[in-house]
């Protein structure tokens, strides 16, 4: 295992949101405008690089009993952290994230990295393989924001690019992609797309339907 | 190697020093930080102010901006400005009456008291005593007021400004600063469209009752009392509707407007 597909593995082949499925509510959440995207990418990167390290570092003294809550604890004493350092210097952004800084604590991404890489591996390795889950999490996340804001709302990071018919433009805004449903939508393209390019993340179907039998004694 | 990590002084000695590490760190940073974040809020509750006043523009510092308005406490039990004794009783109570925190005087029993529930109709339980509004002055005449409010809507209580012209009955705009109503629904209270629409708003009738208020549904175009519902946030709505009513009515700036209106502050 090298530091390389450490970092590269998580983004495109192993990534958290299209591959596992973890972490897909706050993608619905912050992701109507890419700044806000941003700052949660960054604020999640950082958590799960950060809880891995401390995790990593105290893994051969974790009693087994105890171990989810001590993972726990570290997770959501950093999310305080990053929480009032966002408070401070970047207040206007916290206020539109609200409750969902403080949801990195759920996030199935960091408890999952934190059990499953960082229980067994060094905190170096740990750390960029947080900060590899991270980017994979950002690249989904920058990729429903821009579908969002662009078609939603004829923005670009608060710039406009699309102007809209109400501001006396041309666009006509399409107000779905507003609203958590579609980013369930786009994530679902995106699966489609990545298991296009890598067919090896087709999963095998669990079971084949019969080509129409009759099947009378069923009615 | 560490076949003994489950014994039970190990797990409360790993328990113990992981919790006093963490909370040291959460402590820490809280701690540090604090200081910029009280200017963040402040600097927050100045911006909403110049926004419900229609006056927030691109360019210039908040701090700059803010100049141009007057800060002035009011007496809710007596209806007009704050006197210099009154002023007094402000500073000893530990408050600075230049920057008044209102909402956390409404914690204090000398500067609030508790509100009958029967007049309490924006739910929130104690009224202060002092209430800090905002004026645009010019030449002596009041030319925009911009009132504090706050009331319960569905989850949190929501806190924030409404601006009125100089004739104290037109509507120059409400904000809300401080609020947790669900993002999407009653959230959407921050929506810029639908703030507009209180814009020019009237707060009395023909007959010089309150009626301004958050109705379900569309209101009628042209009204010049109804405001939209949000859909979807009927409480939230409602919330709004009373908190508005509350501190125009009789029991908070009610007094004051009408004594103001008359000439007298």
């Amino acid at each position: 295992m090298s530091l390389k597909s450490v970092i590269s593995e998580p983004v495109f082949s192993q990534n958290p949101i299209a591959v596992q499925i973890l972490g897909v509510c706050s993608a619905l959440a912050v992701t109507t405008s890419l700044q806000v995207t941003l700052v949660m990418c960054m604020a999640l990167t950082a958590v799960t690089a950060c809880s891995n390290v401390g995790i990593a570092l105290i893994r051969n003294h974790i009693p087994n009993s105890i171990r989810i809550i001590v993972q726990m604890i570290i997770i959501a004493s950093l999310v305080i952290v990053v929480d009032q350092i966002l408070k401070a210097y970047a207040y206007e952004i916290s206020k539109s994230l609200s409750v969902f800084v403080g949801l990195i604590i759920t996030n199935c991404i960091v408890m999952g990295r934190a059990e499953a890489f960082a229980m067994k591996n060094g905190p170096v390795m740990s750390f960029f393989d947080g900060i590899g889950n991270g980017l994979g999490y950002s690249v989904v996340l920058i990729v429903v924001a821009t579908v969002r804001e662009l078609f939603g709302a004829g923005n670009l990071l608060g710039f406009e690019v699309l102007p809209l018919i109400t501001n006396g433009g041309w666009y006509q805004s399409n107000g779905l992609l507003l609203l958590p449903p579609s980013a369930f939508f786009i994530i679902g393209f995106f699966i489609w797309a990545l298991r296009s390019w890598k067919t090896e993340q087709v999963e095998q179907p669990d079971f084949k339907i019969l080509p129409n039998t009759v099947n009378s004694e069923q009615h | 190697m560490a076949s003994n990590n489950d014994s039970i002084q190990k797990t409360l000695l790993v328990a113990i020093l992981l919790c006093l590490f963490c909370s040291i760190i959460v402590a820490g940073a809280a701690v540090s930080l604090k200081p910029l974040q009280i200017a963040n809020k402040q600097l927050d509750k100045n911006k909403n102010i110049l926004a419900a006043a229609g006056l927030l523009v691109e360019g210039p510092s908040i701090e700059e901006q803010f100049k141009q308005i007057t800060t002035r406490i009011v007496n809710l039990e007596t209806s007009a400005y704050a006197t210099d004794a009154e002023l007094a009783e402000i500073s000893a109570a530990g408050f600075n009456p230049e920057a008044f925190d209102q909402k956390k005087s409404s914690k204090n029993p000398k500067l609030s008291a508790k509100l009958d529930a029967n007049k309490d109709i924006a739910s929130i339980k104690r009224l202060e005593k002092f209430a800090a509004i905002y004026t645009i002055e010019k030449d002596g005449a009041v030319e925009k007021m911009i009132l504090p409010v706050h009331g319960y809507g569905l989850w949190s209580t929501l806190y924030g400004f409404l601006a009125l012209e100089g004739d104290l009955e037109t509507v120059i705009g409400l904000g809300f600063y401080s609020h947790a109503e669900t993002p999407g629904l009653g959230g959407e209270v921050d929506n810029p469209s639908w703030k507009a629409q209180w814009v020019g708003k009237k707060l009395y009738n023909s007959e010089g009752d309150l009626s301004i208020r958050v109705i379900k549904g569309k209101a009628t175009p042209g009204s010049l009392h109804d405001v939209d519902g949000l859909s979807g946030a009927t409480l939230t709505g409602r919330g709004v509707s009373n908190l508005v009513n509350f501190w125009l009515g009789k029991d908070a700036f009610g007094p004051f407007l009408s004594a103001a209106k008359a000439g007298g502050a």
